[in-house]
């Protein structure tokens, strides 16, 4: 497995990120204060239901927000450049070439009417400065790299001739090919079978294990995360509520909205009677009156305390936390939390 | 004991469109007879039984042919073979097209997908959910209105929330009332198609125990289509997997989950992301699937990306065998039997 | 994109769409203007007749061929008839056979169009065939053709504009029909007792009229030059009715010898007329569109 590796200077670093969206029906408040760090070769989930702001996330990083959304705070280090700020031509260069993204549906990602083979050699020459006559073999040396059987054939196939499958395929040679240091995957397996799946998110691991690539893989499939990565970041409703290692997260998840979570989680039960659901819904994001803690109005464990503004994590700690009243895990000792010393956001 | 639905033998082939003109079907029709034309084998000489009262599984991926199953057996289609059988009676010589108005139509009732698309998204719910009622129980005016709201309520869907379009409605709000509008009319038996396949987790746990609920105070059976193994593993009685077609294995959920004895069976549950499990396994389905078009008869569907595959799997297609509880189509399966279960 | 965390608001169907009536006109004033400029053009149609000055049909041979004035506002044309009233006269019958043509085209297309993409099979080949019989003809020529072999009358103007818009009408009606032949919702309707009438009827037909009315607003004003046109060559309207397209064409001869009113305000108005409709159109897509609500 991957391990975490907190040591050297992160691949990504998205510091306070907060977004806005203008809607006709009002603002809404996409994201808060969002931080994470990715380390360099480190596998990091992001994880959370629909409206937690995963992929928001990963679309402001990249810079491909919705024309209404905007970046209103917060920095995304890649490296030595803070993608948010860059100058449109600064993250031409970037994008494909230090940083890729694979997304949910590949049949709609890929152009329809060009060949598979050739809008992979167009990111090896763009970004992989490699020459024009060479790119076309590369391609195919980068479809057999991603378990695609007689890649010669294949590269000259539109990609509706293909399977679901193979299009998630060839969307990874093509986030790949110019061999960026960092992969978000956009929920990259729904929506594709089970075992198919399995065999996807192998080529993932593997390949970013051999280029030393990090990797955001975003999911609502808790398990699949507990899987396949080994950091854990929990999202609802545009806050982190929890980061974690893997294991750690599911032995002690310290989070009220992360145990509940896993407890609703069909694996996770033997009969359908302890099978438990998430209290109460979502807020509303367009509402100006939002509590610090935006899951506190359907927490269980609600105390006073909540209402002031999330604790800040404890500089090189490992199991963060956003909660004034985390659940106790004794073999874990009592997290250090620290108020936070700008006003409520 | 009659079952509530015995389905025996029953195939659906269609006909390979778009691969050839008018011109090539006709000169293939009139050389060679209609059996030359190309067939797809969406289902395949496939037989179970649904009690009365059970929860019965259908797991297997995209290309399985269980869409295809399901919209034969809810009378949306016609089967090209075989029979089924709803209580008495056998459905298959009625045509399709005319069960819209059979007095059976309310007995067999269909939960699908994404209700968001299933609704029209120009009918409120409330029309969504009478519509069924005033077609099907001829129910009007203020015995509809009553009906409707009783319905609703029995689903968790608050009242006010009738008048709204689907756009307006939250996926589990939507979910509650393709639920509502299949049970208006008191349905024998009950076909989930993937329901909360496009729901969050926690609205998921929510709809499966509704549905549980709603189960044992309706009596009804449900024939729960899924690809997701866990949720099957927690709602279903018993459950059938298929591949392309064909019935693979069936037996009680819990047991062909815990200990799967066909080799598809075993990689399905293998890929199944679990707690507490690292993805390093070693049984992984390489290749594709076979066609399935004019498949060989003789050759098992699953030969070729079947880690067991020996040349004997090309002679015989292995047949659905019984071993106690559970039923295997496989040449191997003793292989994988506990060994208190040998068949004598 | 963005799955945002939305409290739905409690409406009735029309609050829901007054609103979102005025937010669509807010969002583009052009689509406001259109919409007034039609209303203005039924009310000349509904009232004109009789708020005119001059009976458009009174000659007066002294008064002939006078420039604008303030007696005349649009001044006279050679019979020394009054421009202005026979402008505003003309909008009733002009906007008539706009209104009936594209009514009878929506019935006739629209309603072959959704059985071809229903039922397919025999359905669709016959739909078919006629429509590529109809394209197969300069449309213009045809619609000559039509007028020329029945005769002079507003009914067959109509009719002939009909027939020469059937092909657009089915093939639109067809692809939307086909679409959502295999939706989940017509399969609900079958599992609900509906007759394939009945899914027709009542499901698919409510979700292609919107996508219809676009096009018929856009018909409209296709249907008042296809009449003014006709007129033109003298197979359309017969004088002395006022109609826009012979006004124009009696008009053109005298715009040589400088009396240009006589041609110039009659154009105007059916200019005027086809941009309103032109624009209306790209404004009712917005508004009937029901993913553009909130």
């Amino acid at each position: 497995m991957i391990t975490a590796n907190n040591n050297k200077a992160p691949a990504l670093a998205v510091e306070g990120l907060c977004v806005e969206f203008r809607t006709r029906s009002g603002l809404v408040r996409a994201l808060d204060n969002v931080s994470f760090n990715v380390a360099k070769g480190e596998t990091v989930a992001l994880v959370g239901e629909s409206g937690s702001g995963k992929s928001v996330t990963a679309y402001a990083v990249m810079g491909i927000l919705d024309p209404a959304g905007r970046v209103t705070a917060g920095r995304a280090m890649l490296g030595g450049l803070d993608l948010l700020s860059a100058k449109p031509s600064q993250l031409a260069e970037v994008r494909g070439r230090d940083i890729a993204m694979i997304f949910q549906n590949p049949r709609t990602a890929l152009n329809p009417i060009r060949p598979v083979g050739k809008q992979i050699a167009d990111v090896l020459i763009r970004h992989g400065n490699v020459p024009r006559r060479e790119a076309p073999a590369q391609a195919v040396e980068m479809l057999r790299a991603v378990g695609i059987t007689d890649p010669a054939r294949r590269a000259k196939a539109y990609p509706f001739e293909m399977s679901g499958g193979m299009c998630q395929r060839v969307m990874i040679a093509i986030a790949l090919a110019a061999k960026p240091s960092l992969l978000i995957a956009d929920e990259p397996t729904t929506g594709l079978d089970v075992t198919t799946q399995a065999v996807i998110m192998d080529l993932i691991n593997d390949l970013a294990a051999k280029m030393g690539m990090a990797t955001i893989f975003i999911t609502h499939d808790l398990a699949l995360a507990g899987q396949r990565a080994a950091r854990i970041v929990v999202m609802h409703a545009g806050h982190v509520v929890e980061n974690a290692p893997t294991g750690e997260m599911f032995a002690y998840p310290r989070h009220p909205y992360t145990a509940e979570l896993i407890a609703a989680t069909p694996d996770s039960a033997a009969s359908l009677d302890e099978l438990a659901s998430i209290p109460g819904t979502l807020p509303d994001l367009r509402r100006s009156d939002l509590p610090p803690c935006r899951y506190s109005e359907r927490c269980p464990r609600k105390t006073d305390a909540c209402a002031q503004p999330l604790p800040l994590a404890a500089p090189g700690a490992t199991h963060i936390v956003a909660c004034w009243n985390p659940l106790p895990a004794p073999e874990l000792g009592a997290p250090i939390l620290i108020a936070s010393t700008e006003s409520a956001a | 004991m009659t079952a509530l639905l015995d389905v025996a033998e029953f195939s659906k082939l269609f006909p390979v469109t778009g691969t050839s003109g008018t011109w090539t079907r006709l000169k293939q029709r009139f050389q060679g007879g209609p059996e030359k034309l190309s067939k797809v084998h969406a289902v395949d000489n496939v037989s179970f039984r649904i009690e009365k009262g059970e929860t019965v599984g259908l797991v297997g991926e995209s290309g399985c042919g269980k869409s295809t199953l399901v919209r034969a057996l809810t009378r949306l289609i016609d089967a090209s073979d075989g029979s089924v059988r709803l209580g008495e009676r056998e459905l298959t010589l009625t045509p399709a097209r005319y069960f819209a108005r059979d007095p059976d139509r309310a007995r067999i009732q269909m939960v699908f997908q994404d209700a968001g698309e299933s609704v029209n998204p120009r009918f409120t719910a409330f029309d969504a959910i009478a519509d069924p009622l005033r077609r099907l129980r001829k129910l009007g005016g203020k015995a509809l209105r009553q009906r409707v709201e009783t319905v609703a309520s029995q689903c968790g869907l608050p009242l006010q929330l009738l008048t709204r379009f689907p756009h307006q409605l939250s996926g589990g709000q939507r979910a509650r009332v393709g639920i509502a509008r299949a049970i208006a009319v008191e349905p024998d038996l009950l076909v989930l198609d993937e329901p909360t396949a496009a729901l969050d987790v926690s609205v998921q746990v929510v709809i499966l125990q509704l549905l549980q609920r709603l189960k044992k105070e309706l009596g009804m059976s449900y024939l729960f289509v899924s690809h997701d193994l866990s949720v099957v593993k927690l709602l279903c009685d018993r459950v059938l997997v298929m591949y392309l077609g064909k019935i693979v294995e069936a037996g009680p959920a819990v047991e062909v989950f815990d200990h799967p004895l066909h080799p598809y069976t075993q990689a399905l549950v293998a890929a199944v992301p679990r707690f507490g499990e690292d993805g390093a396994t070693r049984l992984r389905l390489t290749g594709e699937p076979r066609s399935p078009i004019d498949p060989d008869p003789n050759v098992c569907r699953f030969y070729g990306r079947c880690p067991r595959g020996t040349p004997d799997c090309t002679k015989a297609m292995p047949e659905l065998r019984q071993f106690g509880t559970r039923e295997v189509a496989c040449h191997f399966a003793e292989e994988f039997l506990p060994p208190a279960w040998a068949k004598a | 994109m963005t799955d945002i965390a939305v409290s739905p608001q409690r409406e009735s169907s029309l609050a829901a769409l007054t609103k979102h009536a005025r937010y669509a006109l807010s969002e583009n004033p052009v689509t406001g203007f259109a919409f007034a400029l039609f209303v203005l053009i039924v009310l000349a149609a509904v009232f004109g007749p009789h708020m005119v000055p001059y009976d458009p049909l009174a000659s007066d041979t002294s008064q002939a061929l006078k420039p604008p004035s303030t007696h005349h506002w649009f001044g006279t044309d050679q019979l020394g008839r009054d421009v202005f009233s026979r402008v505003v006269v003309a909008t009733r019958l002009d906007f008539f056979i706009a209104v009936a043509s594209v009514a009878l085209v929506f019935l006739m297309g629209g309603l072959a169009g959704v059985a071809a993409g229903f039922f397919g099979g025999w359905t669709d080949r016959i739909v078919g065939r006629i429509a590529d019989t109809i394209m197969a003809f300069p449309l213009f020529v045809l619609a000559m053709g039509i007028v020329a072999a029945l005769g002079n009358t507003v009914q067959n103007i109509i009719l002939a504009t009909a027939i020469v818009n059937f092909p657009l009408y089915a093939r639109i009606a067809r692809a939307e029909a086909n679409i959502r032949r295999e939706a989940g919702f017509v399969e609900a309707a079958r599992l609900s007792g509906n007759s394939d009438w009945r899914i027709l009827s009542f499901q698919i037909l409510p979700n292609v009229f919107p996508i219809l009315v676009v096009q018929m607003s856009l018909t409209m004003g296709y249907a008042i030059l296809n009449a003014a046109g006709l007129s033109f060559i003298g197979l359309g309207v017969r004088p002395p009715t006022p109609e826009w397209g012979i006004m124009v064409a009696e008009g053109a001869a005298f715009m040589v010898s400088g009396e240009w009113w006589n041609a110039t305000f009659p154009g105007a108005a059916l200019m005027i007329a086809v941009f309103c409709f032109n624009l209306l159109g790209d404004g009712l897509r917005d508004l009937v569109d029901p993913r553009r609500r909130t």
